[in-house]
């Protein structure tokens, strides 16, 4: 079975399917990590994304259980890969990947030449595209190990079929609709779900929190909750969005209550107290991305996600970690004040453990 | 937060002006040419910044003894008296350990235990000494990781063998033996019963002061995880990797994979924090490398009521992660550069080296650029977006006696590295570079009595017995149980089986098919084969259709930054070039492929010079080769480089896609000399003499009659087809007779037969070996003189020439020899005749570009045993011998441009030394013959001959002071001939101990010995104990003639072959060369310790 991934300047790629039969657009974006794509495909942050994963193995250890997803689905659109493992050989393997992407009707395709695919993306930026599995306007039979470049004048297969899924509030369909606590502990925290990677509550349970997750546009100030400290999940998209999230955050800020930002939260963070943001041309999305604790000559290894960043950082702040790369910024925090957030994600799952000392720091500020 | 402070002062290290570099020595089992490229590129990195280098290595082929990187450069033993004396003249700052293997690892211990560093204020720069001494005593590391919470596997150090009998039973068997301080897991082994450890620890005790007796994690997982941190507490891994072998084979004599296929997110970065949170405790600046057993089924491990304790390790940071336990055990830490951080620098383009070299410096992680992608920094871990395969190379053929099955002591000696876009293309790839006769892994052939045994016992075979057992259709789930080998890759190995059988079974060969034949690594030959058709056909069919691979680069980011690097590889997993075609202004530059017994780093130090000189005559190189030991694939030495097989088929779609001005062939060895012929009917260009000249100089028949009708003496010879026609020629030239196939290779299956008996045993065996060609017989010459003409020619005239001389008589193979330059005991008129021949054959064969001769001195008639058109192993001894530097003078020559150069008589004598690695291939007897046995060599120089031998033979063996020898001479020509010797050491005040006859005869005449009993007589203290006892200094033992009269009798062990083996087991060194010992004995007796002299090779060459 042969499908198609149609990009919007008219690439078209043809790849063999291990996945749905079910056409899907979305924005095209690459990982470079070489391990975890149970966790990648089930981050809340794709959600809307063609995800491309540069390792061309992958399948090889199946799919583990449901608990250690990073939500309880697959959140891509579709997934692309060069070489497609069905045999894979792991004890905590439950299923293959292809069993597991047909049972949640994800479209999936093995494109050899993903690094061609890559490098486009890379050099376009991120680019909308779709799956397609209807018949190809070029019926000539395709190699199947070649990709088809159509020439650069190709038949315009209409933009309206390459749907934006910046457009949507992508944070407003990833969040959790009702309240879900976990933990125990003395301390409390209230977890904004803008599309947040279980591993960020494992993550604080373990270090004895109660943790309370609410919906992105939750009041926690119009409702009876108590907490100690806010943190501000990874999600998809745009941050300038989540204005609900934006407008509760500067009442935390105001009522100086401990703040932790994560991605898309260092995102929200920054404007709700004053600061900016803009699109990157080239995301970051991988696990390999270091990251400067800024003033010291200490440098972190870690995962990152993220097709925005912040451009001007708000008063009061300051940079908190630097990209040891493109030396954008990769995290603020306050002069005195307990609020802080980074790029990266200290969770990591998929990744480097480097960074989990950040929970500790945020945890400090909750006595 | 992290303490921040960096571990050595900034002001310590800014006063470094002047740093010594200790090399590794010869190449040797365990220790080859990746010390060549963590040397070279630790150097680059101090040149960089502007430091003065001291280099003491006596390893003259390598790169980093040429004058590029070194001011100073000490052809020396890497050991503590001559390191102490080099130090005391060259007064440097600071001291290089972990870039020269445990060679300058233990040298470097040394004299940091005996006070010298600290006497001559020498800092030790990169890790500091204490933590290489903490993970150098297995039993002090493994208390050192226990108390950091990391498991290591059940253990307890012993120095005897009732001690570690003890532990064993503690423990509960089977348990791992290992020696410390020991490389390449030397008399290392794993032992099920008490009578296996007696002896397994016995062997090891010979070799060590201390042995590790650990639980035996029986087949665990193996992975690597290669760690960098700087000063400042910056740690990045850089490379994973995993072993397709289970543990229990040493990493070195696995198969590798990098990255790791086969762990989940969790495992993997569980495994990198613990590799870091070791990194850290010691301190580590630079380069470590961690070995990990991983449990594959953590729930069925044993319980800790029952056999060994098995402690897990509560994960650094939180609970368990990612359902079930996760089950690891530390096995190994180096906290040095070492195999296979030579290996993940080349997997992943990240040159561990250089990096390693600045952060010994101060640097840091974030001051470092990425030198490949040159836009990023080197604080990162690389993102691979494609798969490596390692796979050893054995000679265990070669070496008479040795076992074929391999195990946690390493018996490899090269490897390669392929490259591909799936599992299958790399590991075929792989296969194929090994050896170039092997077309994939489904080329074999097993009976299915054998199946089972080469899937059990891990030998050199194993791979190929699994694609053979898949083909039988044996269940995945048996061939796991018998292996230990992860079904992933046993289900990929399948993957490559059913599409072979599918190509087998279809009528037509279909566009789809084909490519996904070549997406699995199918080579075009083996197609061909299955469907039985020419090699060409599916070419053409491959190229109508336009299947053809695509140039990728290796540029550590997986694409996602726009990289400047050269690193290419060739997949059919790809429908894109990264790169452009260079063109008409590059040259191709075929490399040696994989080391082996007869080919090594001197065929790459010759390709390196070459591709440094092409740039000067506006030429871009490109080199092929697949060789991750060497320093013609770093990063920097070539404007492309292509980690590609050195088949036809490979090389030639590189010419299709570069299309150069032309190809080297010459520099490289014998591999690329081949291809010589079939590169040159493609219609590629080869630089230098032409492909029919090549062939006339290959071809014995040809070369032959060249001879004849250029009138020069040949030792006589015929090629048979047919037994009686050989034996009746046999016994018209007289025996014995050499016999050996066309096309020889270091003496593959070449012997000396001395009666028909023989020459029928041997005939039978090589013939079974080669059905297609004949045989060839020729008059070998007892007593007579080896000599080797080395020259470079340009349009058939001699421009640069040396000669050099062998010690040893003819019967030994070149590659063994110890080889003197200038000539000691050369006539004038022989070295003229040399020469004439030399010209004449240049003359005749249009030579342009390298010339090796090969002559038999006999009666002072000169022989030509042969030639060869190419750069020969004595090149670099010969350019660091006379100041020229032949390489460059072959790419000279190229374009016409080199100029006719006469050696002026040297004022120095260098001797070059092979060096044995018989110490690790239990069974194989140390006795050298026709078939060339040393892994590798050095080189001295000195005021005479006798300075600059003993120096080289100190560089290759251990040597103890005792003044005590023993001698074992056979036959009594033997004993006559070293008589004179034998007075002359017991003059020198050594003390001769003598096995029986040699005894009698030596007290009869008047040299007064203490007799040792033989073996079989039950008298208290036979030579074998008394070797055990390691009372003497070395040993000689001479036999009456060639080893081969063993050969129809191989099941009998000798006295001599066990003296040979108790020799090398107790590393006491061993000469069996009369010539050699005589030589040696002079040397030692005419030379004190202190005598010789500390000059460096600037100073010789000076004078």
């Amino acid at each position: 079975m042969l499908g198609r991934l149609i990009l919007e300047d008219n690439t078209e790629l043809i790849g063999t399917s291990f996945g749905a039969r079910r056409s899907v657009s979305g924005e095209v974006v690459f990982a470079t990590g070489m391990v975890g794509y149970p966790e990648s495909l089930t981050d809340p942050s794709y959600q809307g994304q063609i995800l491309v994963l540069t390792y061309p193995l992958v399948g090889n250890y199946g799919v583990p259980d449901k608990k250690v997803w990073e939500s309880a689905s697959i959140k891509v659109s579709g997934l692309i890969v060069s070489n497609y493992i069905d045999t894979p050989s792991h004890y905590s393997s439950r299923r293959t990947l292809a069993q597991w992407l047909a049972a949640e009707n994800i479209p999936a395709l093995e494109i050899k030449d993903s690094r061609a695919l890559t490098k486009k993306l890379r050099e376009k930026g991120v680019m909308l595209g779709k799956i397609s599995f209807s018949p190809s306007p070029n019926p000539s039979p395709p190699g199947r190990g070649k990709s088809r470049i159509p020439p650069p004048r190709g038949r315009r297969l209409g933009g309206g079929d390459f749907a934006d899924p910046n457009l949507r509030n992508l944070v407003a369909e990833v969040s959790t609709k009702r309240i879900v606590k976990s933990g125990s502990g003395r301390k409390t925290v209230v977890v904004f779900d803008c599309g947040v990677k279980q591993n960020i509550i494992r993550e604080l349970v373990k270090r004895k929190i109660r943790v309370t997750v609410v919906p992105w546009d939750y009041d926690i100030f119009a409702k009876r909750l108590k907490f100690d400290g806010i943190v501000i999940s990874n999600g998809p998209g745009d941050p300038k969005m989540a204005t609900r999230t934006i407008a509760i955050t500067k009442i935390a800020l105001e009522k100086k209550i401990p703040i932790l930002g994560i991605c898309l939260g260092n995102q929200i963070l920054t404007l709700a107290a004053g600061g900016d943001t803009y699109k990157l041309k080239f995301g970051h999305r991988g696990q390999n991305h270091g990251a400067i604790l800024v003033g010291t000559k200490r440098a972190y290894l870690t995962t990152q996600n993220h097709g925005f960043a912040v451009k001007k950082i708000p008063k009061g702040f300051r940079a908190w970690f630097v990209n040891v790369n493109d030396k954008t910024n990769e995290g603020i925090i306050h002069e005195h004040l307990p609020f802080m957030s980074v790029q990266f994600h200290p969770e990591s799952h998929p990744g480097p453990l480097d960074t989990g000392w950040i929970f500790d720091e945020f945890i400090k500020k909750l006595e | 937060m992290r303490d921040l402070t960096p571990t050595l002062s900034l002001e310590r290290r800014g006063g470094i002006k002047k740093v010594l570099v200790l090399g590794s020595g010869a190449l040797k089992i365990g220790e080859a040419g990746e010390f060549d490229y963590s040397g070279s590129q630790a150097m680059k990195a101090l040149r960089e910044e502007g430091i003065k280098i001291i280099l003491v290595n006596p390893n003259i082929a390598t790169i980093q003894t040429s004058p590029l990187l070194a001011d100073e450069i000490y052809f020396l033993p890497v050991t503590p008296y001559f390191v102490e004396r080099v130090i005391e003249k060259e007064r440097p700052d600071g001291i290089f350990l972990s870039f020269g293997g445990q060679t300058a690892l233990n040298c470097g211990l040394a004299l940091h235990k005996k006070g010298v560093l600290k006497k001559y204020g020498v800092a030790v720069l990169g890790t500091p000494i204490e933590a290489i001494v903490l993970t150098e005593d297995r039993q002090k590391f493994a208390d050192h990781l226990k108390k950091i919470n990391i498991s290591v596997p059940k253990s307890k150090a012993a120095t005897n063998l009732p001690q570690a009998l003890k532990i064993a039973k503690n423990i509960g068997y089977p348990v791992m033996v290992r020696a410390a301080y020991a490389l390449g897991g030397q008399k290392s082994g794993m032992a099920r019963s008490r009578e296996e450890l007696e002896k397994i620890a016995r062997d090891a005790l010979a070799i060590s002061s201390q042995i590790l007796v650990e639980k035996y994690l029986h087949h665990y997982k193996e992975l690597e995880y290669e760690v960098v941190r700087d000063a400042y507490d910056n740690c990045v891994t850089v490379c994973n990797m995993e072993n397709l072998d289970p543990l229990g084979i040493h990493t070195g004599d696995s198969i590798v994979v990098a990255p790791s296929q086969t762990l989940t997110n969790d495992e993997y970065h569980l495994l990198r924090e613990a590799s870091i949170k070791i990194v850290r405790s010691l301190g580590i600046v630079g380069e470590c490398n961690v070995q990990y057993a991983v449990n594959p089924h953590p729930s069925l491990s044993p319980s800790p009521s029952r056999g060994g304790k098995y402690r897990r390790i509560p994960p650094p940071r939180g609970g368990r992660r990612g359902g079930g336990g996760f089950d690891f055990e530390v096995i190994e830490v180096n906290a040095r550069l070492s195999r296979s951080s030579a290996l993940a620098s080349k997997a992943t383009g990240y040159p561990l080296a250089y990096v390693a070299a600045k952060l010994a410096l101060g640097k840091s992680l974030l001051d470092v650029q990425n030198q490949v992608t040159k836009v990023t920094q080197s604080f990162f871990e690389p993102a691979l977006d494609y798969v490596v395969v390692k796979i050893p190379r054995w000679d265990l053929e070669k070496f008479r006696g040795a076992e074929e099955k391999i195990g946690s002591a390493m018996k490899s000696v090269g490897e390669v590295m392929a490259v591909g876009r799936t599992f299958e293309e790399a590991l075929q790839k792989a296969v194929r570079m090994l050896h170039g006769r092997v077309e994939g892994v489904t080329d074999n052939n097993f009976s299915p009595e054998e199946l089972e045994r080469y899937l059990r016992v891990p030998t050199p075979k194993r791979l190929f017995a699994l694609a053979s057992a898949i083909k039988r259709n044996v269940p995945i789930r048996k061939i796991k149980a018998l292996t230990g080998i992860d079904p992933w890759f046993l289900y990929r190995v399948k993957n490559i089986v059913e599409a072979e059988l599918g190509l087998a079974r279809n009528k037509k060969l279909e566009t789809d098919e084909l490519w996904h034949l070549k997406q699995l690594g199918f080579s075009d030959r083996r197609i061909a084969h299955i469907r039985n058709v020419p090699e060409t056909e599916i070419r053409k069919l491959r190229k109508k259709l336009r299947v053809t691979p695509s140039v990728f680069q290796i540029d550590t980011l997986a694409g996602e930054v726009p990289a400047k690097t050269n690193y290419l590889y060739l997949t059919y997993n790809g429908s894109h070039h990264d790169v452009r075609a260079l063109g008409k202004k590059s040259v191709v530059v075929l490399g040696s492929g994989p080391y082996h017994i007869g080919s090594s780093v001197e065929f790459d130090w010759s390709c390196v010079h070459t591709a440094l000189a092409l740039p000067k005559y506006g030429r871009q190189s490109i080199i092929i080769n697949c060789n991750p030991e060497t320093v013609s694939t770093d990063y920097d030495m070539s404007a492309r480089l292509y980690f590609e097989e050195l088949s036809f088929e490979t090389v030639t779609e590189i010419l299709d896609f570069e299309k150069p001005e032309g190809v080297v062939v010459s520099v490289g060895g014998q591999a690329p000399n081949n291809l010589a012929n079939a590169l040159s009917e493609y219609g590629a260009k080869l630089l230098g003499t032409a492909a029919e000249n090549i062939d006339r100089a290959e071809d014995r028949n040809k070369f032959s009659a060249l001879l004849d009708r250029l009138a020069i003496p040949q030792p006589r010879w015929n090629s048979f087809t047919d037994m009686a026609e050989a034996q009746k020629f046999a016994s018209e030239v007289g025996y014995p007779v050499l016999v050996r196939p066309s096309y020889v290779l270091s003496g593959s299956a070449m012997s000396v037969c001395y009666n028909e008996h023989e020459l029928e045993w041997f005939v039978n065996k090589a013939t079974t070996l080669n059905k297609t060609h004949p045989v060839t017989i020729s008059k070998f010459f007892t007593s007579a003189r080896e000599i080797e003409l080395d020259a470079v020619a340009q349009n058939g005239r001699i421009q640069v020439q040396a000669i050099s001389e062998h010690i040893e008589n003819a019967g030994v193979h070149s590659g063994d020899a110890t080889i003197v330059y200038p000539t000691q005991r050369v006539f004038a008129s022989t070295e003229q005749k040399i020469m004439k021949v030399g010209a004449a054959l240049a003359r005749a064969l249009t030579i342009t570009g390298p010339l090796n001769v090969q002559f038999l001195v006999k009666d002072n008639r000169v022989y030509v045993i042969e030639a060869n058109l190419r750069a020969s192993r004595t090149f670099p001894l010969l350019s660091k011998a006379t100041g020229v530097n032949f390489a460059e003078m072959i790419v000279a020559s190229f374009y016409g441009k080199s100029r006719r150069i006469e050696i002026p008589y040297p004022s120095s004598v260098v001797v070059k030394s092979p060096q044995f690695s018989f110490a690790r291939l239990a069974g194989a007897d140390p006795l050298l013959h026709v078939e060339m046995a040393s892994t590798g060599e050095v080189a001295c120089f000195g005021d005479d001959a006798d300075e600059a031998l003993l120096k080289s033979v100190y560089a290759t063996v251990p040597f103890i002071n005792k003044k005590a020898v023993l001698l074992s001479l056979g036959g009594i020509m033997n004993k006559k001939r070293f008589l004179e010797s034998a007075k002359a050491l017991l003059r020198a005040g050594f003390k001769i101990y003598a096995t029986d006859t040699t005894c009698d005869f030596f007290n009869k005449s008047g040299v007064k010995c203490s007799k040792v009993y033989k073996v079989h007589e039950s008298r208290k203290l036979n030579v074998l104990e008394f070797i055990n006892q390691k009372k003497v200094a070395f040993v000689i033992n001479l036999t009456e003639r060639s080893p081969d009269e063993q050969r129809n009798v191989a099941s009998t062990i000798t006295d001599g072959h066990l003296i040979r083996r108790a020799t090398v087991d107790n590393n006491t060194p061993l000469f069996t060369d009369l010539f050699l010992a005589r030589a040696f004995v002079r040397a030692l007796t005419t030379y004190k310790l202190e005598d010789l002299k500390i000059k460096s090779w600037q100073e010789y060459n000076k004078s």
